[in-house]
């Protein structure tokens, strides 16, 4: 079972230099990260590439997340997926056809919740459905749509009466509304409260294994952890973890972080820790983590020292995560 | 409450499987696809319509409160100072109002709406194509204009110093153009407005063009030649005239001219669409 629903080579995507239209929709944190791209990628005021040559493949019937900080490209990368835009280089497919030219036969067969979707603020929620159920070839039954994200009882209230977890209930139900083969979700609970992200979590593994592929962004790790059969950690427009949860998190090391006393000097330390000396504590990075922790615990029993602020993590999805962050330069001294 | 409690089906029912022949059905009855979406975009948009007061206020109440202005000041305006009558010209005048109000004001406010709450951008992310959630916002006003035209030329022909339309093909060619025309220009003008409240400033320079130089409130005869020819050739002055040809039989030779001209001003509108439209929001 290795069908892939979707496929991407090579994909690039550059916002155009200037004030262009798409150029325009980058915002707010995208910004930072467009400096960024021109220090580092030296286009010379050639616009802000997004996107910068992603390759991976989401297979039939699997939850497949696409992580990553603000700004690092995730929407960009979704947007032409979705065929809402054009990459600039590269080739996506999506059930084996171009989801841009070939937009009319790929469209009734997914299903599509944005960021940011909406829906007329004063037509109720039922009128919204009929709406949106109206551009669905072969549509649910609305009730059922509605059932599915919890929403019945919210049926008559206005668009506008919503709370925000509501409405991006409201725009999971539209996305289902068409029997999705492929479901593709941008940041799906953000704005929920804890109830009904548990409830959207189980919506989606009930979705996926009913045969339902699904291609979601999140910045929750622990959405990704738990949700995702594959993930890939974006950053600044690449990939740079792809794989299962459990191995993106065991290609991470374990971290131990202390405090010395004063008086007792790093170099104390038994040499096969490999410890790391930073300004405010002694880190260690382990790819065995019992090991090296009761090699540390009874240096310091030994020698009467106390490891002030102990605490070993092991490897962890967030530490991937966090990782990546670490790496983001500081501006401040650059410019 | 819980999640489990409720397992609704996640697999499509009986009908065709999501399958490698999903392409070819689709394409089967395109009209019909066409038609069901349309209707079903409309039917939104005219709910939205309804409940919007000051819509629907622009739309119904402000043609007919235009027209009456006019026939009350028409003699002091001196609208029959020229060729025709000032009924010629108050009926005349007044689809161009219904096309003016009901159709270019009210949709400017009506797609400004849409995009800056997203629907737009929703929407397409769907199986609309772009035309059809154009039009689909647009098809309530151009009902209600179309129905507030023909009350129009009904009444009007009753009127004793009017009669019925003399070339009632170039009063629907008129009519059609104007509408097709002020659908586009609402569309274009809209790329220029940020809000929803902006939209009564953003008509306003076309609004006032029109009523300034298409013989709505002054006859074109009655001015000099320079400036009736440079009136002429602006955007709603072919529609009038066409309305004018068709209605009053009045125009002559210069029909043609005037059906030319409307039809190049609105290529000209749907090649600013293309050009400056925008889906995402501005705000």
């Amino acid at each position: 079972m290795t069908e892939h629903v979707i496929e991407v080579t090579g994909l690039r995507r550059r916002y155009g230099g200037g004030g262009s239209a798409a150029g325009a929709k980058k915002k707010g944190t995208g910004i930072a990260g467009a400096a960024l791209g021109r220090k580092r990628g030296g286009d010379d005021g050639k616009g802000f590439e997004a996107v910068r040559g992603l390759d991976f493949s989401v297979r039939r019937g699997e939850v497949f997340a696409l992580l990553g900080t603000n700004g690092a490209g995730k929407t960009s990368t979704v947007e032409v997926l979705e065929g809402l835009a054009a990459p600039t280089a590269g080739t996506v497919s999506v059930l084996g056809m171009d989801p841009l030219t070939d937009r009319a036969a790929v469209r009734p067969r997914i299903g599509i919740m944005l960021q940011e979707g909406g829906f007329p603020s004063d037509l109720t929620v039922t009128e919204t459905a009929r709406m949106w159920s109206g551009c669905v070839s072969e549509p649910r039954p609305i009730q059922e749509a509605l059932e599915m994200v919890d929403m019945e009882d919210r049926a008559s209230t206005r668009v506008k009466m919503l709370s925000g977890g509501e409405r991006r209930r409201l725009d999971l139900a539209m996305a289902l509304l068409g029997y999705p083969e492929v479901l593709f979700l941008d940041e799906p609970t953000t704005g929920l409260d804890p109830e009904a992200r548990q409830q959207t979590w189980a919506l989606i593994r009930r979705l996926r294994d009913s045969g339902t592929s699904i291609m979601l962004t999140t910045h929750y790790l622990d959405e990704a952890e738990k949700l995702a059969d594959r993930l890939a950690i974006m950053h600044e427009g690449r990939i740079v973890h792809a794989g299962t949860p459990a191995e993106v998190t065991a290609a991470q090391p374990s971290r131990i972080t202390f405090r010395l006393p004063a008086g007792v000097a790093p170099a104390h330390l038994p040499v096969s820790l490999r410890a790391a000396e930073y300004v405010d504590r002694i880190e260690i990075r382990t790819q065995n983590l019992q090991d090296d922790l009761a090699e540390l615990l009874l240096w310091a029993r030994q020698n009467g020292v106390v490891l002030d602020q102990l605490n070993a993590r092991t490897a962890s999805l967030e530490e991937a995560f966090l990782d990546i962050a670490r790496q983001q330069p500081q501006y401040e001294g650059a410019l | 409450m819980s999640a489990t409690t409720r397992q609704p089906s996640t697999d499509r029912p009986t009908t065709a499987p999501p399958a490698a022949g999903a392409p070819a059905a689709k394409r089967r009855m395109p009209d019909r696809t066409t038609l069901r979406r349309l209707s079903a975009l409309s039917r939104a948009e005219l709910t939205l319509l309804v409940r919007n007061r000051s819509a629907l206020f622009g739309a119904l109440l402000m043609p007919l409160l235009m027209v009456g202005f006019l026939l009350t000041l028409g003699d002091t305006l001196g609208l029959g100072d020229g060729n025709l009558s000032v009924a010629a010209v108050i009926g005349t005048s007044a689809i161009g109002m219904v096309l003016l109000m009901a159709v270019y004001s009210t949709l400017i406010p009506a797609y400004v709406g849409r995009r800056e709450e997203r629907v737009l951008k929703r929407l397409r992310t769907g199986e609309a194509t772009d035309a059809e959630i154009l039009t689909g916002t647009a098809v309530p006003a151009v009902l209600l204009a179309l129905i507030q035209c023909a009350v129009l030329i009904g009444a009007g022909s009753a009127h004793p110093s009017l009669s019925a339309p003399a070339r009632p093909d170039l009063l629907i060619i008129g009519v059609v153009l104007g509408m097709l025309m002020m659908v586009l220009m609402a569309i274009v003008t809209s790329a220029f407005t940020r809000t929803v409240e902006s939209a009564q400033i953003t008509a306003l320079p076309l609004f006032l063009i029109a009523m300034m130089t298409s013989g709505m409130i002054t006859q074109l005869d009655t001015l000099p030649d320079t400036v009736a020819d440079i009136f002429r050739i602006m955007p709603f002055t072919p529609v009038m005239d066409l309305v004018r040809a068709g209605w009053l039989d009045a125009g002559g030779g210069d029909v043609t001219r005037a059906l030319l001209l409307a039809l190049a001003w609105t290529a000209l509108a749907g090649y600013a669409v293309r050009r400056w439209f925008r889906w995402d929001p501005r705000q």
